[in-house]
């Protein structure tokens, strides 16, 4: 698999070699449980208690504020679901989201929905981002909370938390946002972020998959997420992933850090993508082309099928991912393009492309070099791109 | 999701894939809402399939059994492509996934709505012939 050129970091990353390194005690001799009195265990103590100190100077907040979870899945789950029990508490069932968000919190608001709670979605609109204008609008007496990615996972477009955050503090309402996209793609303070709980997870960055985050603002208390032990303050129970945390608060060190490093060495190769992909006939670029994260790019293909167009690409040793039907498991292409407003069969030709530190210019190059004969083998194929063809011949004469 | 090699293969390397000029039959099943559109031609004589080709806009699964059933059609008498079903292209593409079994139902279906329209052409009635075919592209789709 040595000659694989992966272009799916937005699914998920490699782990970084740093990172494994300092995971790998943790895997070996110093297995100690965490809640255990005896050195090994106090070792593994001292570990989360580093880890946690780590994280929280690197994303500039208090190390109590930090709760490790399985992920980004659960952090979106525990956040949303503690959220809406608040907000019920003082009698306020009212939520407002987003068209687009992941389905770790969209399909939270729909169970949600179903026990009386009334959700707006906000549009998106053509380009992929929210507006502050129409948060305000939303807003209502009986509005509990409000929670909103940072970044889109499969457009990659930023959204204005920071001004988001800022309304919601001023209307006195929770805001939570799935910043699992965000980490290392743009600059992260949470003390800007205004946001009172965080969705992170390391798989994304680099740290290995079942262990990431949920920050939490001091003033807000949670309920607990699983009971029967001590452990993160009693509210999420159960015997700590050592060596996750600490591997995971390596990555978030290192995206921190190197967010800048990493978007100054992607950006001409984001700009090549673009323009040598632009120049085929009937792409588009989903997703604002500025507002987005150097990391992403997603494109629709009319007149091709996202899964086949995968397929090809696998079999030139490319990994990149669709929104096509065929591919989200459902019948449906991916909910993020149809609330771009793309039509069905536009949707089903996407393609996403996302980088990595790791991603060289001869990737690209590779991916550039096989794309225009994939494109073209599925549409000769195709009789939905004759129908394209015709029209346009039909509205040229 | 896994693919069975015969999948891949046809996937890979389609056969029958264009248009027939002046077909005796062309059948158009699915939509592009769904995701998957197949469109076959049929050169036929003395009521033996000729020549067949098929065009497709869908997944992988989509276009192995536009291709695996274009070769099984293809040679044969009309009544006999007739009996073609989607049981016999999952099985002769060493199975398919549960959610691409569809795919082998519009495979059936656009090699009937090809030989229904040679009939029509013909002058002669399809529907004693052929049956009813469902106009929705498949069965479990909600988008019709």
């Amino acid at each position: 698999m040595s000659n694989i050129i992966y272009l799916d970091n937005a699914a998920t990353t490699r782990i970084s070699s740093t990172v494994r390194e300092v995971m790998e005690p943790y895997l070996d001799n110093l297995y100690g449980n965490a809640s255990s009195l005896y050195s090994l265990g106090r070792e593994s103590a001292r570990a989360i208690h580093k880890a946690r100190m780590d994280i929280a100077e690197a994303l500039n907040c208090d190390p109590c504020e930090i709760y490790f979870t399985s992920g980004g899945s659960e952090s979106n789950n525990w956040a949303v679901k503690s959220a809406a029990a608040l907000a019920a508490k003082s009698g306020k069932k009212h939520i407002i989201s987003s068209e687009f968000e992941h389905h770790a919190v969209l399909h939270v608001l729909q169970a949600l929905e179903k026990q009386g709670f009334e959700v707006t979605y906000l549009p998106v609109y053509e380009n992929g981002i929210v507006r502050v204008s129409d948060l305000e609008k939303a807003f209502r007496p009986d509005t509990g909370f409000c929670t909103l990615m940072h970044v889109n996972n499969e457009i990659g477009t930023i959204q204005p938390v920071s001004d988001i955050g800022a309304l919601c503090k001023a209307h006195g309402i929770l805001f939570h946002s799935d910043a699992v996209q965000a980490l290392g793609s743009v600059k992260f303070d949470i003390s800007v972020l205004n946001a009172d709980l965080l969705s992170l997870s390391g798989h994304k960055i680099h740290a290995p998959k079942g262990i990431g985050a949920l920050c939490v603002n001091n003033k807000i208390r949670l309920p607990p997420y699983i009971v029967g032990g001590a452990q993160e303050s009693g509210l999420r129970a159960g015997t700590e992933n050592v060596a996750g945390i600490v591997g995971f608060a390596k990555a978030v060190q290192e995206a921190v850090s190197g967010t800048e490093a990493k978007n100054s060495k992607l950006l001409p190769l984001k700009e090549k993508l673009c323009k040598e992909i632009m120049k085929l006939e009937k792409v588009h670029l989903n997703g604002d082309p500025e507002q987005r994260v150097v990391t992403n790019l997603n494109f629709s293909f009319e007149g091709i099928e996202g899964e086949s167009l995968l397929l090809m690409l696998d079999m030139a040793g490319i990994c990149c991912s669709s929104g096509s039907a065929c591919t989200s498991g459902s019948l449906d292409p991916s909910h993020v393009l149809l609330a771009l407003g793309l039509p069905h069969e536009i949707a089903h030709g996407s393609l996403r492309i996302s980088m990595s530190q790791y991603t060289t210019e001869a990737e690209i190059d590779k991916l550039l070099e096989v794309l225009p004969g994939i494109i073209n083998k599925l549409r000769i194929m195709s009789p939905l791109w004759e129908r394209i063809k015709n029209q346009c011949s039909i509205q040229k004469k | 999701m896994l693919y069975s090699e015969k999948v891949m293969e046809h996937f890979a390397n389609p056969h029958n894939v264009g248009e027939i000029e002046n077909a005796d039959g062309i059948g158009e099943v699915g939509n592009e809402k769904c995701g998957d559109i197949m469109k076959m031609y049929l050169k036929i004589n003395a009521g033996i399939i000729e020549d067949v080709k098929f065009k497709t806009f869908g997944c992988g699964a989509a276009i192995a059994t536009s291709s695996i059933a274009t070769d099984m059609i293809k040679g044969k008498s009309v009544e006999e492509a007739l009996k073609l079903s989607n049981k016999a292209v999952v099985e002769a593409l060493e199975g398919l996934p549960p959610a691409k079994i569809h795919c082998s139902v519009l495979a059936e279906q656009a090699v009937k709505t090809a030989i229904a329209d040679y009939y029509t052409k013909q002058g002669i009635d399809p529907l004693p012939i052929v049956g009813e075919i469902p106009e929705h592209c498949h069965g479990d789709c909600g988008n019709d």
